[in-house]
């Protein structure tokens, strides 16, 4: 099993996506570059809108980009489909189990619908099911099955056929924070042990620090790519927040001694400053101001998020229509 | 298992290209795989002992209580009674509605989402639709067969000979209902919409194929409408071969088993079957054609 000279796991250039709507179009996706390296992690976040879903929808083949390309695993998406299908797993947000069938019968079907030979399908089905935790439940209908378990038979059932990379979109929503854990337990364990590169999305910031790079899409580009540690400290600045006796007093001391603005966000003077830690005594020698509270925040990717899009993630959630937000950009 | 499996899980869970199957020659893999979509279909049907009880009942009533109860006013024109005469009709209606859910049933696959485990494998479109149209056609088959066996119960020899052409029209008539079913699916996306547009097309599909009358003597547009029925050409020569059975009087083969004509010519059994057949992957390949484009 040589992996040693492989080239990149997806590789996108120019990848473009228009919709037609009635007599306007709207471009979802407008012309991206992507390279995601084998064995890597890769997270895919951004706002509801932002061309994430039709742009994972063109690297699994579901859709054909309008122009640009896109090789995944080393095949063209559009002209070599098959082949690239039979090299990716896919684990999509909402469940696409067989729930009348049990644990096992979904993944003999799904080795079947692979063309896995009967031997390697059998021992196949008995690694996911145990690295998931549910071989005792193989027997059982899909019905019976938790929301978390479901969802942890989906992967297994992504990694049936041994793909070169798994698709994961959304793969912990609406979990509770166990199973959640869990799941990436189970991805951590699934990278340790081979060279699988992960391609996921994910609403929740937590979960991004788990991947090597994070690409941020927004307005159907990509806003910015690099490692989540990159990209905490290019916004670079701690946040102070302080509870004060008189808010106005402290945001002109401030701002005359340390020579910073603040302002007031939900109800605390907030401060943005290189080394949070550094400045907080002086607030209490400097100030003047009677200090309630102090607290002093590192930059995470929630504030990486909010730089690049001007949303946190949670306003972006929810159903939202898309709106090309600025149609005459480009 | 090998020590491979249990010391190097690693290399086992890597990304082998050792189990990518050889690629076969493209007609041998789709009929592979239009095999894995249509065992699913058995092995669903297998997991579902309610479908089966219910799906019985509703023939069981026909024959035997519509049957006896209209027997007293029917005059069959001989010794035939009408529960006899019913038999092969109900028998073909039985399949006409496990048939049709059937092929409805890709609706469910898709509002369940599984339809896209389907969608996204390395198989054709094709495939999916071949493998639900037999898939369904063989359970609602199977189904039949319980009914089937009841055949004694009407005065009708269990003879092997009959027992296989009525099997094979009962194919044949799922086949087509089934067919009919995914073709709807693949333009109805809702639930809510595909139970009542399916149960508008199968009560008249069930009335007007002569399954619950005979054919003959029929005023003029109602002659019409059942020789437009597909329906209608399994009816007939499942019938023909029931009754064909008994030793019937001239009077009551006339009544009963009229012969089918279009514009006068008098269509042979061989001809209703061919009909129904063409008329079957015709509705096949547009379903394939209307998935493949619009999904």
């Amino acid at each position: 099993m040589s992996n040693a000279v492989r080239g990149p796991a997806i590789e996108v250039h120019g990848l473009t996506k228009t919709y037609k709507s009635g007599d306007s179009a709207v471009e979802a996706v407008r012309g991206i570059d992507l390279r995601v390296e084998a064995g890597q992690t890769y997270g895919f976040l951004g706002p509801n809108g932002a061309g994430k879903s039709t742009t994972i929808e063109m690297l699994c083949t579901i859709r054909n980009p309008t122009s640009g390309t896109a090789r995944v695993a080393g095949f063209d998406v559009v002209r070599e489909r098959d082949q690239v299908r039979r090299r990716i797993g896919l684990v999509f947000q909402q469940q696409t189990l067989d729930l009348q069938l049990t644990a096992e019968q979904n993944l003999r079907f799904h080795a079947d619908l692979y063309g896995l030979g009967r031997a390697d399908a059998r021992r196949r089905i008995d690694e996911v099911l145990e690295m998931v935790a549910l071989a005792d439940r193989r027997s059982d209908a899909v019905m019976k099955f938790s929301g978390g378990m479901k969802r942890r038979l989906e992967i297994a059932r992504g990694l049936v056929h041994a793909p070169q990379v798994l698709f994961l979109d959304e793969p912990t929503i609406g979990l509770d924070p166990q199973t959640r854990a869990a799941i990436w337990d189970y991805l951590h364990d699934l990278r340790q042990r081979t060279e699988i590169t992960v391609f996921v999305t994910t609403h929740y910031m937590d979960e991004a620090e788990h991947c090597d790079r994070i690409a941020i899409m927004d307005h159907g580009e990509i806003a910015v790519e690099d490692t989540p540690e990159a990209l905490k400290s290019s916004i670079g600045t701690d946040r102070i927040a302080l509870r004060t006796d008189d808010d106005e007093l402290a945001i002109a001391r401030v701002r005359e001694r340390l020579g910073v603005e603040a302002g007031v966000h939900e109800g605390q003077v907030t401060i943005a400053v290189a080394d949070g830690a550094q400045v907080v005594p002086r607030l209490f020698t400097e100030l003047g101001v009677g200090i309630r509270s102090v607290t002093v925040t590192r930059p995470s990717l929630d504030d990486v998020f909010m730089t690049y899009t001007g949303r946190t993630i949670r306003d972006s959630e929810g159903p939202q229509k898309f709106v090309p937000p600025f149609a005459g950009r480009r | 298992m090998t020590s491979r499996d249990t010391t190097d899980r690693a290399a086992a869970v890597g990304p082998p290209v050792d189990l990518l199957p050889e690629v076969r020659s493209d007609m041998t893999h789709q009929l592979r795989a239009t095999w894995v979509v249509t065992r699913r279909e058995l092995l669903r049907f297998k997991q579902d002992k309610a479908r089966m009880v219910t799906m019985l009942l509703q023939p069981l009533l026909f024959i035997f209580v519509m049957g006896t109860g209209l027997g007293s006013i029917v005059n069959t024109g001989g010794g035939t009674s009408f529960r006899t005469f019913l038999f092969p009709g109900v028998l073909a209606t039985s399949v006409l509605f496990t048939a049709a859910f059937a092929g409805i049933s890709l609706v469910w696959d898709r509002e369940f989402g599984f339809l896209r485990e389907m969608m996204v494998a390395p198989i054709s479109r094709a495939s999916i639709i071949w493998g639900k149209c037999l898939g369904g056609a063989i359970v609602a088959t199977g189904q039949s067969l319980v009914l089937l066996a009841l055949v004694g119960t009407v005065g009708i020899p269990y003879s092997p000979v009959l027992l296989l052409e009525l099997i094979g029209c009962l194919f044949l008539g799922a086949l087509l209902l089934t067919a009919l079913g995914v073709l709807l699916s693949t333009r109805i996306k809702t639930i809510q919409a595909a139970m009542p547009i399916s149960q508008l097309l199968i009560m008249p599909m069930m009335f007007l194929s002569g399954s619950l009358f005979p054919i003959s003597g029929l005023p003029e547009w109602l002659a019409v409408l059942t020789r437009l029925n597909p329906l209608t050409y399994v009816v007939q020569p499942m019938r023909h071969f029931t009754l064909g059975q008994l030793n019937l009087t001239a009077a009551e083969q006339e009544r009963l088993v009229p012969v089918l004509t279009w514009f006068g010519w008098e269509v042979p059994i061989g001809v209703q079957l061919l009909a129904v057949a063409v008329i079957t992957l015709g509705l096949i390949s547009m379903a394939a054609r209307v998935f493949r484009t619009t999904e």
